[in-house]
């Protein structure tokens, strides 16, 4: 009732009905969180009470199947995997695409409406539609079993969508802004790196964070680039794990489950950029 | 033209040196030109080198019969991958299957996520919670959740059969994954857990760019909730809803992580994607001349869609974007 009572009395609406809107939402939360609570519960029990008591609570809980996880360094080694990836893919795709950007913003020259469209068609073209290709390129670079062979095509395939989003922030830079620094004797790339990106900030950190998700999430690139286990991101590992272990099914989980953890937490904390993000993806490409 | 136009009066300096073409100012055009080409050369080399050069090797290998060794095939076999496409059952399968994906995800997921959103538009308890909750199965990656449904719907010990059981409904009990008639519908209740909480974030952006202004006029001139739904959001929201389904759309053709894990797609193809079917043929079989056929007509579906639908359906949404960026500059 409290948080009725902010609202204008107009807005005010009827009990029956509120309880059908709450309705509904339950409902579909419960769709989402069932099956993370059953694999996070059934991490917690061994086989066999799974079989017997599928939805209770473990008894007695078995940290075994989650501490077995975190005692291997396989887990460890993959997260780190993931992260060196997915830093320097963002790094990488960030910079190159914050220059580009740069230019397509506030030079005009000809040709550059042609060359932006040119980045701009790369957001439809599906990533399978490459890959083998890309297989055979990287091989011919000897780049297989090496991260580049991921971190490279990646930042690649993200330019489209990080240029358009820069692109279209930069612009919202006034441009007396530029001409102050130009008088004051900035060069193009001085005002770039010492006035554009600081000012970019907000911008910057929305395309780093989409940079980063889409990185720890990509599956086939890595499952064909890296045949030695030690390279194995965390997707590659879970269904590597999960093919392993195919019969013990707890094992899996608290795999599963822990394997969630670092998606997750980064979400908590960068929720903000990242929706901010896809927004402006959706609404600005 | 008339962007080029316009922007060139924005750049003074530069027009000026153009018309009068004397020497500081040649050197100063000079000095523009190798910034551009500075700044750029990056991310063209990049692009060029990873996304561009792959598509045109994949478009040159299709017309060839080759295993895939070496750096590039020789036995030129002209179209003959593509008319052995049309005539493979699998393939045309997948033509099928993806169309029923896309008809399910743009009939049933974009209308439950415009759903959800608008109701999560609407002030009420615990709505950030739900919006953060329902959004979170997004930045799961596709093989964690794949793997997850995997033990759900797993037939003998699998929870969706558990709960069946529990609560009366055995008749409704199934092998879901397992059965080639229920295999297709028990991946689109995956892809809606998956992928309805971003299409829920693109509508809910959408609609509190709205002004309330215009929905509470609405409703002072008297029109009831469904009148407004219908004549002033719906209306208002059609870019977002526009661009939703596009997003859907691209995002099914190339459908690959969660088939992958969740199938293999089997049982006996029944749940293959063209990028299943691609990577079987491509990776596995080595037949890579007849896989990069099917990545050509990936690449085609997804060029023609893409181009048609920006051309006929979001016209009129890209000449507003053009005309709201004269305020920019």
């Amino acid at each position: 009732m409290s948080a009725h009572a902010r609202v204008a009395p107009a807005r005010r609406r009827p009990w029956p009905k509120s309880v059908a809107m709450h309705l509904v939402v339950v409902v579909i939360g419960t769709f989402i969180l069932v099956p993370i609570a059953y694999g996070v519960l059934s991490g917690f029990k061994t086989n066999s009470q799974l079989s017997t008591n599928p939805f209770g609570l473990p008894a007695p809980w078995v940290p075994s199947n989650y501490t077995d996880v975190l005692a291997a360094g396989e887990f460890w080694r993959q997260i780190g995997n993931s992260t060196l990836i997915a830093l320097a893919t963002a790094l990488l795709v960030v910079g190159v695409s914050a220059m580009a950007a740069y230019v397509f913003a506030r030079y005009a020259f000809r040709g550059r409406e042609a060359v932006f469209m040119f980045f701009a068609t790369g957001l439809m073209f599906p990533f399978a539609v490459a890959i083998l290709p890309l297989f055979v390129l990287l091989r011919t670079l000897g780049l297989l079993d090496n991260p580049l062979g991921v971190i490279l095509p990646q930042a690649a395939f993200g330019l489209p969508l990080t240029i358009i989003i820069l692109r279209q922030f930069f612009r919202t830079v006034p441009g007396e802004i530029e001409e102050a620094a130009t008088l004051d004797g900035c060069s193009a790339f001085g005002f770039f790196w010492r006035i554009l990106l600081p000012m970019a900030r907000p911008a910057i950190a929305t395309v780093s964070v989409l940079a980063v998700v889409n990185s720890w999430n990509n599956f086939m690139l890595p499952l064909v680039v890296f045949n030695d286990p030690s390279w194995w991101t965390l997707p590659v590992g879970v269904q590597q794990f999960s093919g392993q272990y195919s019969s013990d099914t707890a094992r899996i989980l608290a795999y599963v489950v822990l394997a969630m953890i670092p998606a997750l937490a980064f979400y908590s904390v960068a929720e903000r950029q990242l929706i901010g993000g896809l927004a402006a993806g959706a609404t600005k490409g | 033209m008339d962007t080029m136009t316009r922007l060139d009066g924005a750049t003074e300096p530069r027009e000026a040196g153009r018309r009068a073409g004397d020497r500081p100012a040649r050197r100063f055009r000079l000095r523009a030109w190798a910034t551009i080409a500075a700044f750029l050369l990056p991310a063209l080399v990049l692009f060029c080198l990873l996304v561009v050069a792959p598509i045109l090797l994949a478009l040159y290998a299709s017309l060839f019969k080759w295993n895939g060794f070496g750096v590039l095939p020789t036995d030129f076999i002209g179209l003959d991958n593509f008319t052995r496409l049309f005539e493979d059952e699998i393939f045309l399968g997948d033509l099928w299957r993806g169309l029923l994906l896309i008809v399910l995800s743009v009939g049933v997921q974009l209308p439950l996520a415009l759903g959800i959103a608008l109701l999560l538009n609407q002030p009420m308890r615990g709505r950030a919670v739900y919006r953060l909750l329902f959004f979170a199965p997004y930045v799961v990656s596709e093989v964690i959740a794949a793997v997850l449904f995997t033990m759900v719907f797993s037939p003998e010990q699998g929870l969706a059969n558990r709960i069946l059981t529990a609560i009366g409904l055995e008749g409704l009990t199934s092998t879901w994954l397992a059965d080639p008639s229920t295999v297709m519908y028990t991946l689109f209740i995956v892809m809606t857990w998956k992928y309805f909480g971003f299409y829920m974030i693109i509508f809910l952006a959408g609609r509190q760019a709205i002004p309330s202004e215009v929905t509470e006029a609405a409703a002072i001139d008297g029109a009831n909730t469904w009148q407004i739904f219908r004549h002033v959001t719906l209306p208002l929201l059609g870019p977002t809803i526009r661009i939703g389904v596009f997003l859907s759309v691209i995002g099914t053709i190339q459908l690959f992580d969660l088939v992958w894990v969740l199938t293999g797609g089997g049982p006996i193809h029944t749940s293959e994607t063209l990028a299943v079917t691609m990577f079987q043929y491509g990776f596995a079989r080595y037949q890579v001349g007849y896989a990069s056929a099917i990545s050509v007509v990936m690449f085609i579906i997804s060029l023609v869609f893409a181009l048609g639908y920006q051309r006929w359906v979001m016209r009129r949404d890209i000449e507003g974007a053009i005309t709201g960026m004269k305020d920019h500059r």
